[in-house]
């Protein structure tokens, strides 16, 4: 026996020497049971270990932009205005590599409604303009036949921190309501014209449980994980969806995706697709010797080829975690964009 | 042997090691001062310092910040949580240093000690499960009923009755105060020298003529001092506050209905601000946040040199 340890002190030096690659992110909160999976298959899979540090996207776009982590990660694209600032200080592009598909939902508090209530987008953005007051207001008494909705006053219930959720559904609204777009605007944090604030979607659901009447939105998983009554939401095409992982994928099944795959899927014009999804992203330098926190073309590497992995064989790990996988569009447009990753000038991806 | 161990060397280590920990005291301070006023600067150069204090507008889309809203909502929900704890604190503390039997005032005095230990995020959970549906039910709607009927004006005071708002959160706001008012005021009432209230009695005094005259007046530089701590600790209060509060920061604010403060305001768009003037303007809030505990700490240690009464004055 002792003649075997050093062999296998020696054996285990080797081998923490030659997987000793450690990678850093930070970023989005949403999809961060779905990285602690993946970075954990990919750990035992290739030795390479990755540190995810959920904070929030706002954070791993901070992050990202200082030079201190491998990759951020983020439930909203860059906007143009952000990305021009990136290249004109880098002098790199940011590359937005989709992981997988979420949605958000609204949740409400009706107490004797049992059969989900119908939305539609212009009926939502008046809920939360605070113009339609009541459930059993006509507006929303015609989406819903045969649904006996109770006279209560609406409470609205928002987030009250910035949120990539908050992003989506704002966007959306904004989408779908020129009132919406011109009074308030899509943002991760908005000038709310009215209703309480709850911080987290623990908040919103803890707020809007305790309120009868309460009206808010959560993450898909968030409402499925905690059985809270969510509604369905009539789309452009006219049917009434409820977001389930097959109407997300439908939503992101789009003609024109396009190349830089940074896409909005809200009120998509997909015929089964729910109108309310969105993609989660990871961003990493297009050149990555451009980033401060990549030492070595062996870390580039590591990076890419996680990348890679996250895209192809990652994605059978999404479902289970109730996130929808990413639709071939998607990853044929990422594909070409991770090839497109350097080091020095070097590609790092092989054909 | 001794000369050399309590000796000149000694006490200049001890000196040094003494005045080096209070500067960097000092120092930590300054840097914490500087570092949100250099990060707020944007902010306050683009709004100007008395435009972004009374800018009432807060909105990440257009990019146009303001405090004002955030200001008044401290302003209002620590003093109106002082208003509601002060007489309770103080009945605390003098029922356990003059009337309670020994075993019951250590007891209260535990307890209330123990209060203070309690993590404000336990003070939010309890807010959020208990005391909201009981103030919705039992206090907000009623109220609002009975306004309803008989003074429709009075409604957009209270605003709307839903339990989450500004009254649920300066009740839970009272309620973790009450202790570091209670406690240094306790110590204060104990610290009154035996010889004035046996002085007191002497003349014929009863009970409650000898707390009155002379207990309160001599410990009221202490209890003077809990108020303050238990102010500063209600300004700063974050997360309880940020769970029942309701965080709007829509101008008027209404009793029942919800506000915002600035300790809130930071917690909640700290996470997800991705810089420029958002960032900046948060850290210009934290800013003002910081100037305010220094105003009210040098307005109450101004109070506090003129009220001192006994070994205080000279």
């Amino acid at each position: 026996m002792k003649r075997f340890l050093p062999l296998a002190l020696a054996l285990l030096a080797a081998a923490a020497l030659a997987k000793g690659v450690t990678l850093s992110g930070a970023g989005a909160t949403f999809p961060y049971p779905l990285y602690a999976k993946y970075f954990s298959v990919y750990h035992k899979l290739t030795g390479v270990r990755v540190n995810y540090q959920s904070i929030g996207s706002g954070g791993g776009i901070r992050q990202l932009f200082s030079g201190t982590v491998h990759f951020g990660a983020s439930d909203a694209p860059l906007a143009d205005a952000k990305l021009a600032e990136f290249e004109r200080k880098f002098g790199t592009a940011v590359v937005h590599v989709p992981t997988a598909l979420g949605a958000v939902v609204p949740i409400y508090n009706l107490p004797g409604v049992r059969e989900p209530v119908r939305f539609s987008g212009p009926v939502l953005a008046d809920i939360f303009l605070g113009k339609i007051r009541k459930w059993n207001d006509p507006a929303l008494a015609a989406l819903n036949p045969g649904v006996k909705l109770p006279p209560l006053p609406i409470t609205v219930v928002r987030r009250s921190d910035g949120s990539g959720t908050t992003y989506i559904w704002t966007e959306y609204l904004a989408k779908v309501s020129p009132e919406w777009k011109e009074k308030v605007g899509a943002g991760k944090s908005v000038a709310w014209p009215t209703g309480l604030g709850g911080k987290g979607n623990e908040g919103v659901a803890g707020l809007v449980r305790q309120t009868p009447g309460a009206i808010g939105y959560a993450e898909l998983v968030y409402a499925v994980q905690n059985k809270i009554a969510y509604g369905a939401v009539q789309n452009r095409a006219g049917r009434f969806v409820r977001a389930d992982l097959a109407s997300l994928r439908a939503a992101a099944e789009l003609d024109d995706f396009p190349a830089d795959a940074r896409v909005s899927l809200t009120d998509t014009p997909a015929a089964e697709g729910y109108p309310i999804a969105s993609f989660t992203w990871i961003l990493v330098y297009r050149d990555l010797d451009k980033n401060r926190a990549v030492k070595s073309a062996a870390e580039a590497k590591a990076l890419a080829e996680l990348l890679d992995w996250i895209v192809h064989d990652g994605q059978h790990y999404n479902e289970a975690l109730h996130y929808a996988a990413l639709p071939e569009v998607a990853v044929h447009a990422t594909e070409a964009n991770l090839k497109a990753l350097r080091y020095r000038g070097e590609p790092l991806l092989g054909e | 042997m001794r000369d050399k161990i309590y000796g000149q060397l000694g006490d200049r280590v001890f000196t040094a090691g003494l005045v080096l920990l209070g500067l960097a005291v000092m120092l930590i301070a300054g840097l914490m001062a500087w570092e949100l006023g250099a990060g707020g600067w944007e902010a306050f150069r683009s709004f100007g310092f008395w435009g972004f204090v009374r800018g009432s507008a807060w909105n990440a889309v257009a990019e146009q910040f303001g405090a004002w809203p955030f200001l008044l909502g401290t302003l209002i929900t620590s003093a109106a949580a002082l208003a509601l704890a002060f007489l309770p604190a103080l009945a605390a503390a003098i029922a356990v240093a003059e009337y309670a039997p020994r075993w019951l005032a250590e007891a209260v005095a535990y307890l209330i000690d123990l209060l203070a230990a309690l993590p404000s995020v336990v003070y939010g959970l309890w807010g959020i499960f208990v005391l909201v549906p009981l103030v919705r039910d039992h206090l907000e709607q009623p109220l609002f009923l009975w306004s309803a009927e008989h003074a429709p004006a009075l409604m957009g005071v209270l605003g709307p009755p839903t339990g989450i708002g500004m009254l649920s959160a300066v009740l839970v706001l009272a309620l973790m105060i009450v202790p570091y008012a209670s406690s240094l005021a306790r110590d204060a009432i104990r610290l009154v020298p035996r010889a004035q209230r046996e002085a007191m009695y002497a003349l014929g005094a009863t009970r409650w003529e000898v707390v009155r005259r002379v207990v309160l007046p001599y410990a009221r530089g202490g209890i003077f001092a809990g108020v303050i701590l238990a102010l500063a600790r209600a300004i700063g209060e974050t997360m309880a506050v940020t769970m029942l509060i309701g965080n709007s920061g829509q101008l008027p604010y209404s009793v029942f209905g919800p506000a915002a403060t600035m300790a809130s305001v930071i917690a909640n768009e700290f996470a997800e601000a991705e810089g420029g003037l958002q960032l900046s303007s948060l850290l210009a809030v934290g800013f003002l946040l910081m100037l305010l505990s220094l105003a009210v700490n040098l307005v109450a240690d101004f109070i506090l040199r003129r009220m001192s009464v006994g070994e205080g004055r000279k």
